[in-house]
């Protein structure tokens, strides 16, 4: 029941492997788009290795990536995209459905550390919301940026997007975007906890629709484990995903706005949310409560 | 009407009403972004205005395809519209690359496949400031003119011969069919601030009208029947009947009753 304390460095780092790797996963994204840009890095010549950005890119000029929301709301806009941009986005999105839609968001989104870092800072200080706002009103931000898009006739996120400005801007160059990234962080400090990322951003939501499909990869939930100490929704960005009754009925956390980002696992002092492969989750719990009526009954003996 | 209903309504309105507020901002935000578009010189076999801000992805490969820097992405807060690649043919004007690798590296067709030929291209019209331009002023200059990848179609020099003692004037002249936009000619332009600049054509090129006959550059005869509703005039034989409406050559029509 007690939580270990973890001791010494490498102890340390292990509690937070998964935030490490994310940031890694970010840097490493950025560092990619930014060294071919400035750098000129190439795999051959004049066969750029990742040209472009978050929008649209193409990898060892081979393979085109695009982000299917930004596809969607430029097709919304009136415009027939070509084919390498419906490629691009298909392999984006078959990808993010293949781990999870939101695994974007948690390792990707270049926006993460900033509103991470408010995140972190707010629960330092503790500092109280000033309103709360639901959790769906970024769904109907997501809505009304398709509805934008048909009307004004320009992909009415994109245009005003932070998560493009941020990478654009140090990709390609600054501007006003910084500012827009520090209002978000205040905004998120300030104001409303997890505003931008949890309760605004429609390329979340668009993410969060999507990952409603995922097939591969899923915090399991052992419920003969756990016990309901909370620790897991304390660190939890989206803490609605960690409904613990629904997640005793279905046995792993199922909700599309989770973004695998990993927090909970090194926090449950039970070991009861654990990363899994999701056809192989039934049969763990099974199994495992399978064990424990086994017990319960040897007990009864 | 219950309790439940009524909750219900208020709460449909009280959501539609944020919406629409919120949604009527956010469209002005984008509309003022899309205003500045017409400023832009964009890269070649850009879509023409409108389109274009409905098809770029905002992705930078045209950036990165560019072999001279010449492209650049506007950032948020510019003068332009957020994101969109362009250039400015001051700093480095487009040297219209013959394969066009800025072209084939949009993902999205906002840079328009059609584009076989980068001569083709019109990212602007060049125009020359008269009173500031060193030809205009006597001076032998024509750099522009020396510059143009397409010289002697794009720029032509005039030449006005002057009195005894003076050489004659030799005057660049822009000629919009065959102009790129480059941008290699103000580049080049010797003055502190360019006497040639590069413009979007909307912004500069009139339209004659097509009820403008010019009769110099027509074999057939200068006044025919005039027919109001715009189709291409014909010639017809000139008639004696002078009954309905008058047809026939001007000089019958004014000899009558002569």
């Amino acid at each position: 029941m007690s939580h270990p304390a973890p001791s010494g460095l490498a102890a340390r780092l292990w509690q937070w492997r998964y935030i490490l790797l994310r940031r890694v996963s970010q840097f490493i994204i950025l560092l990619l788009f930014f060294g071919t840009v400035h750098w000129g890095w190439e795999v051959a010549k004049d066969v750029p290795l990742l040209s472009g950005n978050l929008s649209g890119s193409k990898f060892i000029g081979l393979i085109p990536m695009a982000d299917p929301f930004a596809a969607l709301q430029i097709f919304l806009a009136g415009h027939v995209l070509q084919t390498e941009a419906i490629l691009g986005a298909a392999i984006v999105l078959g990808f993010y459905i293949l781990v999870g839609g939101r695994v974007f968001c948690a390792w990707a989104c270049p926006v993460n550390p900033v509103t991470d870092l408010a995140g972190w800072l707010r629960t330092r200080f503790d500092i109280r919301p000033t309103f709360i706002l639901p959790r769906n009103t970024r769904y109907f931000v997501l809505v009304l940026t398709l509805i934008l898009s048909v009307l004004t006739g320009v992909a009415a996120f994109e245009w005003v997007s932070p998560v493009g400005m941020m990478h654009r801007e140090i990709i390609f160059g600054l501007g006003f975007g910084a500012a827009v990234l520090l209002a978000i962080f205040l905004f998120d400090l300030f104001i409303l906890k997890h505003g931008w990322c949890g309760h605004l951003c429609p390329l979340g939501a668009f993410w969060s629709v999507v990952g409603k499909v995922n097939p591969t990869l899923r915090v399991r939930f052992d419920k003969t484990t756990c016990t309901h100490c909370g620790e897991c929704a304390k660190v939890c960005p989206e803490p609605q995903v960690l409904n613990l009754k629904l997640l005793e009925e279905k046995g792993f956390v199922f909700s599309g706005e989770c973004s695998n980002c990993g927090r909970c696992t090194p926090v449950c002092p039970e070991n009861s949310l654990v990363f899994d492969f999701k056809p192989l989750i039934r049969a763990h719990n099974a199994q495992a409560q399978g064990s424990v009526s086994v017990s319960e009954t040897q007990r009864r003996v | 009407m219950s309790a439940d209903r009524r909750d219900f309504l208020v709460r449909l309105m009280q959501g539609a009403t944020l919406a629409s507020t919120g949604g009527l901002g956010w469209a002005y935000l984008l509309r003022q972004e899309a205003r500045a578009q017409p400023f832009a010189l964009r890269p070649p076999g850009a879509l023409p205005g409108d389109d274009f801000n409905a098809a770029c992805i905002k992705c930078g490969q045209c950036v990165v395809a560019c072999p001279f820097d010449t492209l650049k992405l506007e950032p948020a807060g510019g003068n332009l519209p957020i994101g969109m690649p362009f250039f400015e043919p001051r700093q480095i004007p487009c040297y219209l690359c013959p394969t066009i690798p800025c072209m084939k590296a949009c993902p999205t067709g906002a840079l328009s496949p059609k584009l076989k030929d980068i001569n083709d291209s019109r990212m602007g019209l060049a125009v020359i400031d008269t009173e500031n331009c060193l030809s205009w002023k006597g001076l032998r200059c024509e750099i522009c003119h020396r510059e143009c990848p397409i010289k002697g179609k794009a720029i032509t020099l005039e030449t006005h011969p002057r009195q005894i003692s003076k050489h004659a004037m030799f005057i660049p002249v822009v000629h919009s069919n065959a102009c790129t936009g480059c941008g290699i000619c103000v580049r080049a332009c010797p003055t502190t601030e360019p006497a040639i600049r590069i413009l979007p054509h909307a912004l500069i090129q009139g339209k004659i009208g097509d009820h403008y006959r010019l009769g110099w550059t027509r074999e057939d005869s200068i006044t025919q029947e005039f027919d109001a509703s715009g189709a291409a005039p014909t010639i017809s034989a000139p008639t004696n009947a002078p009954s309905g409406p008058v047809k026939g050559k001007a000089t019958d029509y004014l000899n009558e009753g002569l």
